[in-house]
């Protein structure tokens, strides 16, 4: 029986600190053993892709930031069905119905952003079916 | 070896993250610097709801928070313009006021700490029990019934608030 | 599954029968926005109407079925639907104020009334809540459903000005208010009112007092917040200016009552063991509130800011009735809280008709000559001010009446005198509005001012009428 929390997850600390030994070595191993060569192409952020354009500080709409707003609430909604998950098993339908009534609520609210056009990735917003 | 030993080292670790992180997004003058040294700082206080023994909360944390919540903050930094910002001097003349807050806050925490039989007894972990995200569904999906689901209604006023707010076009 | 656990029965669905419906309604509001072509967005306002006459039936069918519901969070009874009645009726007066002004602003959308409707689904959440934690929810719905409402006229300065201090300090506000929950829980080990009660009226479970009275005061800057007491009323004249008048309507009157009603719950139940704690504030507060509200209203010019800031006096009078800490001081809040919400939203549904399109005459000076031109609307006016002054034999004064004649009672005598002179000196600048309407000459600018619509007028003369009957027959709802 573990005693400690570090104990119960001594594999997870393993993993942790093997990782952070293999990205660590791997910075140290180049920095010894690489050799730079510094020239403008090299110091393109993409060295053989497409090339940027314009600043990269450059403002964005803010539909980009609806677009994470509706992320975050559709987020929230995923973190309640994992512990719902857990104990479904035990609640059965109770549970399922209690899940239905919630995943309708929110998947009405998807309904109206999907039809509002606030999901629409184009520059040019979507125009409105004529009346 | 006492293994309680490794957990307040730990516990001291993930606190250093937390004050560390919170200290470095108040003094950087990059935002985007300022948004990772959050990230630092939430990552702290998930390991610390870890060292709880509170892993539901620990994945909350991480999927909500440094994943969604963090996007957001990212989103707003693109949103204004950083060059300016970046040019501004930063306003910290209330630093005073701030100190002397630190400071009652600190003073409080101490008295507090200083006389914990006050506090109801924290609810014991029983070894080898259900774990932490099944007594949380357990409790969230019987008694909690009706905050479930009332939240389901704040989401949805709150899409509509993003999509009126956002939106250039109703 | 706890073992303890029973599902919810029959009953307990039609407790939140009002919920239900509110919430059901608002959903389909926002699924039926996008199919909804532009001229055709009025039905939803009908829908809305339907949906807050519905929830009015729902909460009388859940008010014939008192008791607890869904594990103990809510708890139905009198004082529960007695406010769940009140937001739902203030709601359904907002909307029929909504619609010719959302329709002269050519900004109507099923966005506006799900929102309203949402915002009262909190609102009757919050009012019979019976743990915390339903409380904190139901007040973000009602919170965040009115900021964004604040906000809603996006082209607008000042609107977005408004939903931008809204929010912020409204953020703000909820934090103190979670901070003090997440202490009481932390104190006591429950969230549940009657457990919290229970455990600080036990002197061997009784917590430390610093923690206690810290979440106490923590609690009380949330609430004094939402009910815009001072000294944290700043936010009110700003966005009750920038918001849409319909809106401000609504945020003096639904929101607020509902937050009064939760701080009647929570000081009376779960912190009724700590009353000598927080008594002294509680008056400071109240006391604090009416001088701020009356003085600051004789310096204003705009109707709406006038407005705010006499909303603010009444709600240091309603936390006069709450100093009282007695089952008088409760009815007469009740009773106050009521008459408020019909003179409230009587005056805002004036000013939403006159103002005209994009509100462009909100001045107190604007209104001269209002007398002569429309006497019928001038009338029910006067009517609602001669209300909110208290004088008699409406329902202003006796609320007042109540209200003070429970502090004389709990030995308020000091609060009592200078709450009357403080009502003395809101008199000015009611009658001031009196004086400009009635002996003014009218300005060119009353002459293009359109009929009233159907639906203001509606609202307008329920108010008037609902401050006149309760000003005679009191005993319809004491």
């Amino acid at each position: 029986m573990p005693t400690s929390v570090a104990e119960e997850y001594f594999p997870v600390v393993l993993q942790v600190l093997v990782a952070m030994a293999i990205a660590g070595g791997m910075i140290a191993a180049s920095a010894l053993l690489g050799h730079r060569v510094r020239n403008p192409v090299k110091d393109q952020p993409y060295e053989c892709g497409i090339q940027p354009e314009g600043s990269p500080r450059e403002r964005f709409s803010v539909k980009f930031y609806l677009v994470a707003m509706i992320f975050i609430l559709l987020d929230i909604e995923t973190v309640f069905l994992y512990p719902w998950a857990v104990v479904y098993r035990e609640l059965r339908l109770f549970a399922f119905f209690e899940m239905l009534v919630f995943v309708v609520l929110i998947l009405s609210g998807f309904f109206y952003i999907w039809k509002k056009g606030a999901l629409a990735w184009s520059m040019e917003e979507k125009p409105r079916e004529k009346q | 070896m006492n293994p309680m030993w490794i957990d307040t080292l730990f516990f001291y670790f993930f606190a250093l993250l937390v004050l560390g992180g919170g200290v470095a997004t108040i003094t950087c003058k990059s935002a985007v610097h300022s948004a990772i040294s959050l990230i630092v700082s939430m990552v702290g206080v998930a390991g610390l709801f870890l060292l709880q023994h509170a892993e539901f909360l620990f994945a909350v944390q991480i999927v909500l928070y440094i994943g969604g919540v963090m996007v957001l903050f990212l989103f707003v930094i693109m949103l204004v313009n950083l060059d300016e910002s970046m040019q501004m001097r930063q306003f910290n003349r209330q630093w005073l006021l701030a100190v002397a807050a630190v400071i009652a806050a600190g003073v409080q925490a101490v008295w507090l700490l200083s006389k914990p039989a006050d506090l109801p007894a924290a609810v014991p972990q029983v070894p080898g029990g259900p774990g932490n995200v099944q007594r949380v569904a357990d409790v969230l999906f019987s008694q909690y019934l009706l905050p479930f689901e009332i939240a389901s209604v704040l989401l949805l006023a709150a899409v509509i608030g993003s999509v009126v707010m956002a939106k250039k076009r109703l | 599954m706890p073992a303890n656990f029973v599902p919810p029965s029959g009953v307990e669905y039609i407790r939140v029968l009002p919920e239900i419906i509110l919430a059901a309604v608002a959903t389909l509001i926002m699924v039926l926005e996008p199919l909804t072509p532009a001229p055709r967005k009025r039905a939803l306002g009908y829908l809305a109407l339907a949906g807050f006459a519905g929830a009015l039936a729902g909460a009388a069918a859940a008010g014939w079925r008192t008791g607890p519901a869904f594990s103990g969070m809510l708890e139905v009874d009198g004082f529960a639907t007695f406010f769940r009645l009140l937001v739902i009726l203030a709601g359904l007066l907002v909307t029929l104020v909504s619609f010719p002004y959302l329709r002269r602003e050519e900004a109507e959308s099923g966005e506006y009334y799900a929102l309203l409707l949402y915002s009262v689904a909190g609102q009757t959440i919050m009012v019979s809540a019976a743990d915390l934690i339903v409380l904190f929810i139901g007040l973000e719905i009602s919170s965040i459903a009115s900021y964004v409402l604040a906000g809603y006229m996006r082209r607008e300065k000042l609107a977005n000005e408004a939903a931008a201090k809204y929010f912020l300090l409204g953020s703000f506000a909820t934090a103190f208010l979670l901070y003090g929950i997440a202490l009481i829980y932390g104190a006591t080990g429950t969230t549940r009112l009657n457990g919290i009660a229970q455990v600080l009226s036990d002197p061997r479970m009784a917590p430390a007092g610093i923690l206690t009275g810290t979440a106490v005061a923590l609690m009380l800057v949330g609430f004094a917040f939402k009910i815009s007491a001072a000294p944290f009323q700043v936010w009110a004249p700003d966005v009750y200016q920038g918001a849409p008048s319909p809106v401000a309507a609504f945020l003096a009157a639904g929101p607020k009552a509902a937050a009064f009603a939760v701080l009647l719950r929570v000081f009376m139940t779960a912190f009724a063991p700590l009353t000598g704690r927080w008594l002294a504030i509680m008056w400071s507060l109240s006391l604090l509130t009416m001088i701020v509200g009356n003085f600051a209203a004789l310096l204003q010019t705009n109707i709406k800011r006038l407005l705010a800031y006499s909303s603010i006096a009444h709600a240091g009078y309603v936390l006069v009735a709450v100093t009282a800490h007695s089952e008088e001081g409760v009815q007469a809040a009740m009773f106050y809280l009521t008459v408020y919400v019909f003179m409230n939203i009587g005056a805002f549904a004036v000013v939403a008709y006159f103002s005209r399109k994009g509100e462009r005459y909100v001045e107190i000076e604007d209104l001269a000559g209002l007398g002569v031109r429309q006497p019928v609307l001038a009338a029910l006016f006067a009517v609602i001010l001669l209300s909110l002054i208290g004088v008699p034999p409406t329902a202003g004064f006796l609320g007042k009446f109540y209200i003070f004649q429970a502090a004389v009672k709990a030995d308020l005598l000091w609060l009592t005198v200078l709450g009357l002179l403080n009502s003395a000196v809101a008199a000015y600048y009611y009658l001031r509005l009196i004086v400009i309407m009635y002996m003014k000459e009218p300005g060119d600018s009353l002459l293009e001012l359109p009929g009233m619509a159907v639906s203001t007028r509606a609202a307008l003369w329920t108010s008037a009428a609902a401050v006149v009957v309760l000003g005679l027959f009191p005993a319809l709802i004491r």
